[in-house]
């Protein structure tokens, strides 16, 4: 069965790229046999990250490249990543309420994923996920992280490109944003550009660069992603951000980072897959919870008691 | 690691009330599962495309504009060309009670009418669903 998934994901079928994803996303025993399948055909996907606020536009603005790459012939994934409710585990995926017209178009795979328990903005599962849409030969990958604050940052990790959505009308927010999150963009996005404030914005965002001490400017780009204006500036951006990648050694550089945090998250799975049966565990953090409630012992004390039994 | 159950919520046709399918999707997410929202006026062929890139295990059909008979038969027919005939469809808005017997036929598991609990609906797919690996 293994072999013939993977021969119809290289292929580009959708039904089996969608199988796979489900595969890795539950963590399944054969995911790990077909993940090692795969690895020799990725590489030549160009993985572009979509990080901003919420209500930013992120999804219109992938549309929206989505068109103008496959004008261009190019085959385009998405993942688009919304929130795992911390309180029920479930999930309402929306980004592809702005993506409908592209759902019948062959050339496009979106695939939409909750957190699953994952901080940081993207999903757990996203690394074997940008892998399978590589293999299955799509030209680009759209990744869209949850709409986030200004500590997500992992995008960087994962991305060759990372954009930054910034939209007119958050005032100083772009003051507190110079951390973190204004920190990881190779293109910053003004979105809204028709939007009041839009000029004071990209003057705050001009000023950020200004100051920045990196050796490449990076370029603002302003779009107003619902009539489409300003992508065809913003592919070209893009594809100048890919050349300056493959000239310097960055886009080695970049690859090793999404390859190191992909090996030390697979080891932590398979670590807790190892120690961590579910049912023995929960029953007592259980038990202890209370006892550290009432003073008899205290958290430090609880985890190396629990560690230790399973462990030995 | 626990299976997420993920269903894909979507109303075919041309009506634009989605009230009742908002409810549902969020009741649904509120049980723990991934629920997939696409919006309005969705085609049948939209939707099945969107079961498959999605893998879904479930589809909630929503609709108010009495078009179910035609649009639930091509859904259901075009579930069956693409090999997903595993998915459970259930339904829901407002859909006569004589109808219901023959979209029954068709493969339709249940119809929800107006003021069913969110928890019937709940308990009705934790029940029936089919879990893929």
């Amino acid at each position: 069965m293994t072999e013939k998934l993977v021969a119809q994901v290289l292929d580009g079928n959708p039904r089996a790229i969608a199988r796979m994803i489900t595969l890795v996303e539950n963590h399944s025993k054969e995911a790990s046999a077909l993940m090692k399948e795969i690895h020799n055909y990725t590489g030549s996907a160009h993985v572009i990250g979509v990080t901003g606020v919420m209500g930013s536009g992120k999804s219109t603005l992938i549309a929206e490249l989505t068109r103008y790459y496959r004008r261009e012939d190019k085959k385009v994934g998405i993942i688009a990543i919304d929130p795992t409710s911390p309180f029920s585990g479930g999930a309402l995926l929306g980004d592809r309420v702005r993506m409908t017209e592209l759902t019948l178009d062959p050339g496009v795979f979106i695939r939409s994923m909750g957190t699953r328990g994952m901080l940081g903005g993207l999903a757990g599962a996203v690394y074997d996920v940008i892998e399978i849409l590589d293999a299955s030969g799509k030209d680009i990958i759209l990744v869209e992280t949850v709409g986030v604050g200004q500590a997500e940052v992992d995008i960087i990790k994962i991305a060759d490109t990372t954009l930054v959505v910034i939209v007119p009308g958050l005032g100083d927010a772009v003051q507190t944003l110079k951390a973190g999150v204004m920190e990881i963009a190779d293109i910053y996005v003004i979105n809204k550009a028709d939007h009041p404030g839009a000029g004071q914005t990209v003057a705050e965002v001009q000023s950020l660069v200004e100051l920045s001490s990196r050796d490449r400017k990076i370029p603002i780009v302003e779009t107003i992603a619902k009539t489409g204006e300003g992508i065809p500036r913003l592919v070209e951006e893009i594809t100048l951000h890919q050349c300056y990648l493959r000239e310097s050694d960055k886009l080695v550089e970049k690859r090793k980072i999404r390859y190191e945090a992909e090996l030390v998250e697979i080891i932590r799975n398979k670590l807790l897959d190892m120690i961590y049966d579910e049912n023995v565990v929960r029953h007592r953090v259980d038990t202890v919870v209370d006892r550290i409630l009432s003073k008899e012992t205290d958290p430090y004390t609880a985890a190396e008691e629990i560690l230790g039994s399973i462990l030995k | 690691m626990e299976r997420k159950i993920r269903v894909l919520v979507a109303k075919p046709g041309l009506d634009g009330h989605d009230r009742g399918a908002k409810v549902v999707a969020r009741a649904l997410r509120d049980a723990g599962m991934e629920v997939i929202y696409t919006g309005l006026h969705q085609t049948p062929e939209i939707i099945v495309e969107t079961a498959v890139q999605e893998d879904v295990d479930v589809i909630g059909l929503s609709i108010l504009s009495g078009a179910h008979m035609t649009l639930f038969k091509d859904i259901m027919n075009l579930l069956k060309e693409r090999g997903m005939e595993d998915v459970l469809v259930v339904a829901g808005g407002i859909i006569p009670e004589d109808d219901i017997p023959r979209l029954k036929e068709i493969g339709i598991a249940e119809v929800f009418g107006p003021g069913t609990p969110t928890d019937t609906i709940v308990e009705f797919i934790e029940k029936n669903v089919k879990l893929r690996e």
